[in-house]
């Protein structure tokens, strides 16, 4: 099954998240990321969704997100070039000094941010796409010894043409 | 001028060409209820339960085209609907269902007869809202109705907060809807059509199969048109029963679990199945895998979310059937179809429907004697084993209805479906066949049809037994008949396994049940009864007469594809 990403203008009223939720939890889609935030338009809200599935499955989930009075568009994300991001935070704990180097070292070559840090721990925040996120957990989580992560799924908006530009 | 909520709603409703609604009222709606008291435009009856008040209005709905409109209270009120919306998304019926809520100020706290029914009916209505504002009011009932109506028809929920509807605001009540993501497609796509006459022209073994989406769409006579212009043989679901009259030589019959068994074949056989406003639920298809796998399919519908779900289909059209078809007839051509016509046929005469029964009475013969005695009634069946015979065996020819619960199967659906298809159409003749267990489930809307007057002939198909049930388990579960008998009493034996066994007589008894609510009662163990039942009931033009036939417990439903096999893999005898 592949990974796939749908990107979706809904209203944004009351009960409008619960209703697509809904349909991915009564119909035993396998959904794996939903973000949600108003757009420049504040009735309208954007969503990004991503999904584990088949061609079938994923054409069905799209057509009934179509189906809804709330959704105003469905925008399929996989034959389109996109920018996507997911922000992490990463709190190592517990460090010694050279371990606390050790993050300040790994932060500065793989491009994160130390947004704090205090006697014995450091926050990480990293804004890069999701694959990119999972490798960055997996390298500090073999490093150290204790960290929490917190992370909010993935938000995407289409890439600008190039060759349509003035 | 400023008016109150209860105003501005009562306004909408006539605006929208609302007559007749069906109501049951509470502390939440009770505002509701005293603005409809002093008008007279708006006749809203009373049924004596939610369930049957909102299968009342989708039997009006279903069978005047109309809106069909629920008015109930909060809380119990409104969860008391739930069923009946399910059943109405289910088979595309358009109701508006106005609950009664709390005021705003209480939502959320655990209020007395407060229930989120917006959030519990969220996956089966087609919108549900709840008016927060008093200056949305207006727009979100006129919203709710051009929902319900367009597009594929389903059920709107508006939720009427009690303070909402007290707070006073403005009088106008909009002429035009625009809802951003809401815009039911309208059109056919001329590149997709013409693909699919051609695939029709070349064709060997083409078949129509019709569903429901034909009757909703009001396409029976551009559908029979297109059948006697191309002489293409055409089976349907039982949704989609009575778009083409069963005598039609190019009926071949219903398909599915019960259908019979020439339709069945002919799904099996054909080279090319141009489906039209069906589901494709698994009841109809059998073994997916080997549902029609000699044909080329093509499907119209106009969810494009039915299409490609459970049936891949080669050709997709998204379209509301009527213009479909319109379409269709500009390039349609008769087809040179006789050895296929021959072949289904063949099958027809080898496989007839018909029942093996020594008994004198029994449903075979009492639908036979409705088809010979009512000219197009409306028939409205409940759930189980008599739906499946209605279906079978009920001619429909000119304008006859079938009105059943196709894609939820709701028991106790049939009685006040029939109430409400009556009161949509008190001119024409009303049956409801029914089970001896259906009918207890809204048994108590016998009090609505003898108070509106309603000479509704009730046919209870009385086999002691939750039939259906009973026969899966005789046919699949070595019969144990595990609570599916309607006599079982405390002092029975538990491993019952004989339906032969002489039980004590009725429960209840539907004759003296029938006079207590001052409807008319008949038991009918022969023919002769069943002549005088029915004479009396075409007699009785002010009350319901209610019909018990007494029938054998043993009379199955056949043939049966059974689970999991393909379509022609049918049971034809037992
Ligand atoms: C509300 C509801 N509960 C249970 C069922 C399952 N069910 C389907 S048919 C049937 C038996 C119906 O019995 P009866 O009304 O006596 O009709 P018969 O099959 O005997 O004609 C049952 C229990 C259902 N369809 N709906």
């Amino acid at each position: 099954m592949e990974k796939r990403w749908i990107s979706l203008y809904v209203m944004n009223d009351v009960g409008v998240l619960a209703k697509i939720a809904g349909l991915f939890s009564g119909k035993c889609y396998n959904l794996d990321s939903l973000t949600v935030g108003t757009t420049e338009d504040p009735t309208v809200s954007r969503m990004t969704i991503g999904l584990y599935g088949d061609e079938n499955t994923f054409e069905q989930i799209k057509k009934q997100l179509n189906r809804f009075v709330e959704v105003i568009k469905v925008i399929d994300f996989t034959n389109a070039s996109i920018h996507m991001k997911e922000i992490l935070f990463v709190k190592v704990k517990h460090c010694s000094k050279e371990e606390k180097e050790e993050v300040f070292k790994i932060a500065k070559v793989f491009g994160l941010t130390i947004s704090d840090y205090g006697p014995d721990s450091v926050l990480v925040e990293c804004v890069q796409r999701k694959e990119r996120n999972d490798d960055m957990i997996h390298l500090l989580q073999e490093t150290f010894t204790q960290i929490e992560v917190v992370r909010g799924g993935s938000v995407g908006i289409e890439s600008i043409s190039l060759t349509g530009r003035e | 001028m400023e008016i109150a909520g209860t105003k501005l709603f009562v306004k909408a409703l006539i605006k929208e060409g609302v007559d007749l609604m069906f109501g049951y009222p509470g502390g939440y709606a009770i505002d509701i209820f005293d603005e409809l008291y002093r008008q007279d435009e708006i006749e809203v009856i009373l049924p004596r339960h939610e369930q049957g008040l909102i299968h009342a209005a989708e039997g009006y709905a279903r069978t005047t085209g109309k809106v069909g409109v629920c008015l109930v209270t909060s809380g119990p009120g409104a969860t008391n609907l739930v069923t009946g919306i399910a059943d109405a998304n289910y088979d595309s019926i358009p109701l508006v269902c106005f609950t009664g809520q709390v005021s705003t100020g209480l939502i959320g706290n655990d209020a007395f007869q407060e229930v989120d029914i917006i959030g519990i009916t969220r996956s089966i209505c087609k919108y549900g809202v709840t008016v927060r504002n008093r200056e949305d009011l207006g727009r979100i009932i006129k919203e709710a109705f051009y929902i319900a109506r367009t597009g594929k028809p389903g059920p709107v929920i508006v939720d009427l907060p009690k303070d909402v509807m007290l707070a006073l605001g403005g009088d106008q009540y909009p002429e035009e809807v625009n809802i951003r993501g809401y815009k039911p497609s309208t059109g056919v796509h001329a590149g997709q059509l013409k693909r699919a006459m051609k695939a029709l022209d070349q064709a060997k073994k083409p078949l129509f199969l019709i569903g429901g989406g034909v009757n909703i769409a009001g396409a029976r006579t551009e559908l029979r048109k297109l059948i006697e212009l191309t002489e293409i043989p055409v089976v349907s679901t039982i949704m989609g029963r009575g778009a083409l009259p069963t005598d039609s030589p190019y009926y071949v019959g219903n398909i599915g679990l019960h259908g019979c068994y020439a339709a069945n074949q002919a799904i099996s056989e054909c080279d090319l199945l141009f489906s039209i406003g069906t589901r494709f639920n698994d009841r109809i298809t059998g073994k997916i895998s080997d549902f029609a796998k000699h044909a080329k399919i093509i499907h119209i519908d106009i969810d494009s979310a039915s299409i490609s779900r459970n049936i891949i289909v080669d050709i997709p059209i998204v379209a509301d059937a009527k213009e479909a078809i319109e379409k269709m007839l500009l390039h349609a051509t008769k087809r040179q179809t006789n050895e296929w016509l021959e072949e289904i046929t063949t099958w027809k005469n080898g496989f007839p429907l018909s029942l093996k029964t020594k008994q004198d009475i029994n449903p075979q013969r009492i639908i036979e004697y409705i088809n010979k005695t009512f000219k197009e009634p409306i028939v409205v069946t409940d759930v189980g084993q008599h739906q499946m015979f209605t279906a079978q065996y009920l001619k429909m020819t000119g304008d006859t209805r079938l009105v059943t619960s196709g894609g939820l199967g709701t028991m106790g659906f049939g009685f006040p479906a029939a109430v409400g298809a009556k009161l949509g159409n008190p001119d024409r003749t009303v049956l409801c066949v029914t089970g001896d267990g259906g009918f207890q489930m809204n048994i108590q809307e016998l009090a609505t049809a003898v108070c509106n007057e309603l000479p509704i002939i009730v046919c209870i198909f009385n086999n002691n037994y939750l039939g259906m049930v009973r026969q899966m388990q005789q046919m699949f579960y070595d019969k144990r008949y595990s609570c599916t008998c309607l006599r079982y009493h405390k002092s029975c034996d538990k491993n019952c396994r004989d339906l032969k066994k002489a039980c004590p007589p009725y429960s209840p008894d539907f004759v003296k049940l029938a006079e207590s609510y001052g409807a008319k009662g008949y038991r009918v163990w022969n023919q002769d009864d069943m002549k005088l039942a029915f004479e009396g009931a075409v007699h009785n033009t002010k009350s319901p007469t209610i019909i018990e036939f007494m029938i054998e417990k043993d009379d199955l439903v056949l043939p049966i594809v059974p689970a999991g096999n393909a379509l022609n893999h049918m049971v034809v005898n037992c």
